[in-house]
């Protein structure tokens, strides 16, 4: 039996899913200037990451895509997020935006703003597609089944 | 009731509905249906509350150079902010109620409520 | 009456029926699809309220959760029966449930009317200092993210706490590991 969804999806996925992705890392990044932020480009990110898992099947992404991947990415987007929060101790409050302001309206302006976004992208992609990745292999009543 | 309040009541009786399906259904997904509709009511209540007439996104382009009629002509971020997470939390809560519900269904083989509480002990 | 005005009461509309649709209906996949189509109508009313970046958020998050519970639905069996015999308990249900409207749309007309916020009226609060210094302040043009971030940031470290701690949930919940026994070699595809 083939793995996957049919040949057509599987052609459409190869050309757009590197661009969804793509599109969802932009608009973590260039939250700061334009609409979209952490939130958005992660729950993007796992749009993509999630349509590449369906399309493929679960046997031919299995190398891909690993639990400890999405958690790795997920616990490390967090403490990310945490280490910005307090570096701001440098300069002497807790969440100081304590980096250069810079150039409004360019991609390296307003301090710890992207790199708080960045951090949270990674948190909420790589969380909501590891939920996707644990509900992708749960079968009912299969409880042998490996962990990957 | 003057017209300024009619999408607030709008919002209410979405707010309702979704608090109808959680109290009155029996179906363990349905209640879920209705968490989420509950909370879209909520974050849709928030928004209106920060809208005003012809207000721009709080978003600022390089040819507004002053602040005094941008801060005149947008509308309230603090709204916007505070739902942008909540609406985050909502398909993470979603995840953790789906992987109850798909336990429970695994344990008792079926969603209806009233017969998981025949079958527990 | 304003034009947004009207586009809002009929989307407004949509969704009401969209989610009454989704309460009523026997089948639960044309539940999951109806609450689909109510998050999408709120997706438009963001785009049209002025919250780009609702909009783009509430659009991928609602994908992913019509996902979520597709897979959910369609794998499993399901024989509910609603029971329309106990009218009593519904009836009860709704004339609560009215009463609530009443009472909390005679509460709505005391709010500030729609089109016209607090951010609008002679004292804008802090919401209005945001707007004014919000560029100098923070360099971020978009104000949403300067809130988010920087004046709110802490706020946001909690919400990403109960994101995170949610979905390590679902994951301990799911997880294969520790229960039963497992063996490695017959996993179903996809």
């Amino acid at each position: 039996m083939p793995s996957g969804m049919s040949l057509i999806v599987k052609t459409v996925t190869r050309l757009v899913a590197s661009f969804i992705v793509l599109f969802g890392v932009y608009v973590a990044l260039y939250g700061h200037v334009s609409p979209g932020g952490g939130f958005a480009g992660g729950a993007i990110v796992a749009g993509g990451l999630i349509l590449v898992m369906l399309a493929f099947g679960r046997r031919q992404t299995r190398n891909m895509f690993t639990h400890g991947m999405a958690l790795g990415w997920d616990c490390g987007g967090a403490l990310a997020f945490v280490a910005i929060a307090l570096l701001g101790y440098l300069a002497g409050d807790f969440f100081l935006n304590f980096a250069g302001h810079g150039d409004p309206y360019r991609l390296a302006s307003a301090g710890t703003i992207p790199l708080s976004n960045a951090a949270i992208a990674a948190k909420v992609g790589a969380g909501l597609f590891g939920v996707f990745l644990a509900l992708a292999v749960f079968r009912p009543g299969q409880r042998q089944e490996g962990e990957q | 009731m003057t017209i300024g309040a009619l999408p607030y009541v709008l919002a209410l009786v979405l707010m309702l509905i979704g608090l109808y399906v959680i109290v009155a259904k029996k179906n363990i997904i349905k209640i879920i249906l209705g968490i989420a509709i509950l909370e879209y009511a909520v974050n849709l209540f928030l928004l209106l509350l920060g809208y005003r007439n012809g207000g721009a996104a709080p978003i600022r382009s390089p040819e507004q150079t002053d602040n005094v009629v941008f801060a005149a002509g947008a509308v309230d971020p603090v709204p916007q902010a505070l739902v942008l997470t909540s609406i985050v939390i909502g398909v993470g809560c979603l995840a953790l109620m789906v992987a109850l519900a798909i336990r429970l269904h695994e344990k008792f083989g079926t969603f209806d409520m009233t017969r998981i509480r025949e079958l527990k002990g | 009456m304003d034009p947004i005005m009207w586009l809002l009461l009929a989307l407004l509309a949509f969704m009401i029926i969209g989610a009454l649709i989704a309460a009523e209906t026997e089948d639960l996949l044309s539940s999951v699809v109806c609450v689909g189509a109510v998050g999408a109508g709120l997706a438009i009313i963001d785009l049209f309220l002025g919250a780009p970046d609702l909009a783009i958020t509430q659009v991928a998050v609602e994908v992913l959760c019509v996902v979520f519970l597709i897979r959910v639905v369609l794998t499993r069996r399901d024989e509910t029966h609603e029971t329309h015999k106990d009218t009593l308990a519904i009836g009860s249900v709704v004339l609560v449930l009215g009463v609530l409207l009443v009472l909390g749309g005679w509460a709505m007309t005391t709010l500030h009317p729609f089109g016209e916020p607090l951010l609008a009226s002679a004292d804008p609060g802090v919401a209005g200092q945001y707007l004014a210094g919000g560029l100098e302040q923070t360099g971020a043009a978009n104000y949403v993210m300067a809130v988010l971030l920087d004046y709110r940031a802490y706020d946001t470290l909690g919400e990403a706490t109960v994101i995170f701690v949610s979905i390590i949930g679902a994951y301990a919940i799911l997880r294969k590991t520790g229960r039963v026994h497992h063996a490695l070699g017959n996993e179903p595809d996809r």
